[in-house]
Formats: C-alpha cells, structure tokens, sequence
C-alpha cells in the first residue's frame, strides 16, 4: 500500500488534466454529445424540442441544467434499441442489465466505446496495483452482465494477464488461484468474503495461503466495516469501484492508492449531485443523487441519467496528483432498488409477482440478510382465506408457483415465509417493505 | 353426508397453535377431533367441531384463515384390520384420498375415520352402493361423541 502510493499509478495523462483544461474539454464534448443526440436520437429531438432546446443553446457545462432528465423509464419506453446515436450496424457488442419488468435494458458499444470502456477500467485497475506481468482473476458473471466482460478488457489492456472465471464453483476458484500465484481478485465484495470463508472450510488461512495482493470490488453496495473485514480476511489491499451498465458498465469511478473517495472519470462523463426532491444542485460536501451525461460513448449518449444512487463529491484535490473529483461510497438509493447478489431487484417487482399469482397484492415484507456472506432474501407474505387450502398439496403448489413467478420476474430465487393476516407491519404513509440486515451493526462478525 | 371440518393455516412459531385453542376454549367451543398437517414453514390445523360455525367467527375475529371443508365421517370397526378393510375398498374404487385422520369412541367396538376427498359426494355414493360402512351424518358424529364422553 505504501508502496503504491508513493508509485506513479496514473494509467492516463487525462485523469491528471489543469481543471480548466479539463473543463474546456467537458464542455467540447458536451456540446458534441448534445449535437450528436439532437440529430440522431428522435426521443432526445423532441424532448429538447419541447423545452424549446437545440444544441446550439450548450455550450458551457453549466448549460448541462437546462437539459431535461433522462431516467430509468425512458430506457424501457425506447426499449429495445431507440435510443441508438449511431446506425444499427455500427455496434460492436450488445450487454443488458436486468429490467424493472422482465425486460431487460440493453447497454451497447461501437467499438470505439469499446475501447473507452477498457482504458476507463484500465485507469483504476493500474491505480490499484495491477500491472502487466500480474495475474489477475475475474470471478463477475460473463454474459449479458456488464462487469465480466467490462473488466477482463480493461485487465487486457493493462497487459496483464485476465482468468475469466466467470461465478461459481468456488472451491475450484480457490484452487484457480492458487495455482497460478494470481495477484488481482476481482468479484463483488461479498464473494471475496464467501471466497474467505470457503478457504477456511477447507482448512487454509485465507489470509496467507491466498496468493492475491489486491481486490477490486465493486457490483453491489459495501461498508467500510466490510472494506475492513476483507482486507483482514484475505490480506490483501481493496479496492472500490463504480459503474452502471445504463451509461457504460464499470469504469466510471475509481478509487486510487489513497483510498478517499472514487475518481470520476470527467472526460468521459459529465457528474452532477443534485437533491432528488428538488432536482436542484447540493451545497459541495452535502449527499445527492448522481447525475451522469454521457460525454463520449457513441452508441447510446444519455443526457442527465439519473442514477437514483446517493453519495457525496469530494472536490478537494488529492494526494495521488489525479485532478478528478472523488465520489464517496454509495450509501443508498434515492428510489427502492435494492442490490441482491449483483442483480438489481425493485420491490415492486416482487408485488407484480404476487400479482400475477394471486390476483390481488397481499401485504407482504422483504427481508435481505447476508449469512455466509451470500445474499439471501425472504419474502414474507401474509395469506389471504382465498390463498388458503386445507390440502398441502394446493399450499404447496402455490408456494412453488408464488417462487416461480419472482424468480421469473427478477432473476434470483427467494424464501417464501407465509405468514397469519395482521401480522406484517402497516404503514400510514409509504410503505416500508424492504428490511435490510445486511449492512447492520454486528452482521460482519465472524 | 359431508360435515364441515375447520381448516386453520398456522404460522409456524411458537404459540400460534396455543392461540387458536385458547380462542377456542374461551368460547366454549369443543373438539370433536383435529389433526396438523405441517412444514418447516407452515402448518394446516383441521378440527371436527359441532359449533364450527360458532369457532369459524371467534378464530377470524382472532386474525386467523380458516376454511370450511367438507369431509366424510366413515364408520369403522375399531379393531384390527378395520381400518384396512375400507382403506382396501378405496383402492379396489380407484378413490384416492387427500388425508385422513381417526378418533375411536371409548368403551365401543366403533371408530370414525374423518376422510378428505376430491369428490365427496361421489365417495360417499360408491360407498353406499359397494358396502355395508356407514357414513355418519354431523348428529351421528356428534351424537357419537357425546355418547361416548357419558360412558368414561
């Protein structure tokens, strides 16, 4: 660590820009992204049309505030490819994340993107220590998911070499890295402590029979408290990481050696905090939503995404020389999506799917806990008398089918609690569905 | 000649099936019989009583599920072999039972199976029409027990 810090670790002489420099380019390339959209994007024609915008009215990066909100709805009003900027049979790579509604919502790459998106990637891979006679393990999930592939690219472009083990088998992961002496661990944080805890299981100490130096974590919200653990855990150095698949995958925050805050990267994106009842900016230092304008990517350039994702903006500049605002970690969202193992899960996905089995929305309540540090959900849900048989086979077969229904919906697999009428919680004003131990006082206790 | 038994979902934590009783007991509600059926996660309470009706109103007031559900109440002979005698009736009949659940009367040659079928009526039907069991009617069933409840 000390080592690192004191090591030249900026992969990209834009991530050390003057600040005006840096800000004379954002707002080149605002002005382009606007320009490009304005032409090429029929939702973005008539949004700016209707505010009585065109692009000739940016040309400043404050001009960014006169743009209009670009949100999560939208992707799937355009679903599946509208929001395209550039001819279909430019694109290079085709990525989705999963939808609020079963369908998902696609993240697509030209290949110059494709090369932005290794080099940002790239940028905090280097500055967390890999290089390119180092091994390094990539245990994301490969297909449609963005961080996989997002990572392994940028791991190539460092020049070192990539493991893509994809998720899962985690016995065979640990014997992957042992076996090849492997430097860098990327996965989410709470698989590096699954990780540890297997390893233990089959009687090593993690934290010396391990070979990894470094971690890159990133996929879901962590702590500190966890930042703590895995490092002890696995003696290594953790790193954090941001991104979203809607405006690039992972590679649009990342930490450096000195470990306050995540780097934004501004070249390539416009960042904005802004209060999410008001939409107005925050005071610097104060938490808001994170706003992103796509300043570079070709396929898709979003205009003010909100990412519904708070936290705060360092501005102060740091110790490492990069020039670059620091986001803080994510410490919740703005909306009620909750992060289970990876996967983006809205609760009313799971009402839909009470919904759709039963007819009628039951009271139900979401509890996320995190044993064995893997992810694990209970959907409480209170029976109704039409709900309810004498016969166990009925019952049963309406577990299975409530079961189906969500894992169908949102893509991972719960625990259906079926519970007496009265017996869950009522709310006055909105309802508070979802119960969160994950992150609790004491949960990262061995 | 059904009768109405109560199906109760249960929670399963401690104290729900305490509950129910205590509701019932307050009430002065008796238990002809009952039965569970059970899961790590939930649990089906069915219960043959005279005032169900009285026990279906004090157990929703009381914030449970319960339904009617009507079963067939089969004499049998209580000793050896008499349960597999109408068990081998049912078999021969190609009627498959849902569950089933017993009470013998004390100080009689008789006990009553409480059975559970898709299709009662057409059970009770091939019952009459193949064999000499009697089904029991809500006063036979009630009648039954009480007369027995007077002989201990």
């Amino acid at each position: 660590m000390t080592q690192l810090a004191t090591e030249q670790t900026i992969w990209d002489k834009n991530e050390s820009l003057p600040r005006e420099e840096l800000q004379a380019l954002q707002a080149k390339r605002l002005k382009q992204a606007v320009a490009r959209v304005y032409q090429n994007v029929p939702f973005y024609t008539a949004n700016l049309n209707a505010l009585g915008l065109t692009a000739d009215d940016i040309n400043a990066i404050d001009d960014v505030r006169k743009l209009p909100f670009t949100v999560k709805t939208d992707l799937r009003d355009n679903y599946p490819l509208d929001l395209l900027a550039v001819p279909r049979d430019q694109l290079a790579r085709l990525h989705a994340s999963s939808g609020t509604t079963g369908k998902p919502t696609f993240a697509v790459f030209t290949q110059e993107d494709l090369d932005t998106w290794s080099d940002l990637c790239a940028r905090f891979l280097y500055a967390g220590g890999l290089r390119k006679n180092q091994f390094a393990h990539v245990a994301f999930g490969y297909g449609l998911f963005t961080g996989g592939f997002g990572l392994h690219y940028g791991i190539e472009r460092v020049g070192a070499g990539v493991i893509p083990a994809a998720s899962g088998n985690t016995r065979r992961q640990i014997a992957l890295l042992r076996d090849l002496n492997t430097e860098t661990l990327i996965c989410t944080p709470s698989y590096a402590l699954n990780i540890a805890e297997v390893a233990r299981e089959e009687g090593l100490d993690p934290a010396t029979d391990l070979p990894i130096k470094f971690g890159h974590f990133g996929g879901e919200p962590w702590t500190e408290d966890m930042r703590v653990a895995i490092e002890a855990e696995l003696g290594i150095t953790a790193f954090n990481n941001y991104g979203l698949s809607e405006v690039l995958g992972p590679g649009v925050a990342g930490e450096c050696p000195c470990r306050n805050g995540m780097h934004l990267q501004e070249d390539h994106f416009l960042f904005e905090l802004v209060d999410p009842q008001t939409d107005e900016p925050v005071k610097p230092g104060e938490i808001g939503e994170l706003i992103i304008t796509n300043l570079t990517k070709q396929a898709t350039t979003l205009l003010r995404y909100r990412t519904r994702d708070l936290c705060v903006i360092h501005e102060e500049p740091c110790d490492c020389g990069r020039t670059t605002r620091r986001m803080g970690r994510v410490i919740g969202r703005s909306d009620d999506m909750m992060i289970i193992r990876g996967v983006n899960v809205f609760p009313s996905q799971i009402e839909e799917a009470l919904l759709s089995v039963e007819g009628t929305t039951p009271h139900y309540m979401i509890e996320l806990d995190r044993p064995g540090n893997l992810d694990q959900v209970t959907v409480s849900v209170e029976i109704q008398p039409h709900m309810f048989s004498d016969k166990m086979t009925e019952m049963n077969m309406l577990k299975r089918a409530i079961d189906k229904e969500i894992r169908t919906i949102t893509g991972i697999g719960v625990t259906l609690n079926l519970v007496q009428p009265q017996t869950l919680a009522r709310f006055e004003g909105k309802a508070k569905r979802v119960i969160d131990n994950r992150f609790a006082p004491g949960s990262m206790e061995k | 000649m059904k009768i109405q038994q109560l199906s109760v979902f249960l929670e399963n934590k401690p104290g729900q099936m305490a509950a129910v009783f205590d509701i019932l007991g307050k009430s002065s509600v008796n238990i002809i019989t009952m039965s569970t059926a059970d899961t790590e996660q939930f649990g089906i309470l069915r219960i043959i009583t005279p005032e169900w009706e009285k026990a279906k109103t004090v157990l929703e007031k009381g914030q449970f599920v319960v339904n009617l559900t009507p079963v067939i109440a089969i004499q049998v002979p209580h000793k050896p072999g008499g349960l597999s005698s109408i068990l081998a009736l049912f078999q021969n009949q190609g009627i498959n039972i849902e569950y089933m659940y017993a009470f013998p009367c004390a100080h009689t040659t008789e006990a009553v199976l409480i059975a559970r079928f898709e299709d009662p009526c057409n059970v009770a039907d091939v019952i009459n029409a193949t064999s000499d069991f009697k089904i029991l009617s809500e006063a036979d069933v009630f009648k039954e027990k009480k007369s027995c409840e007077i002989q201990s």
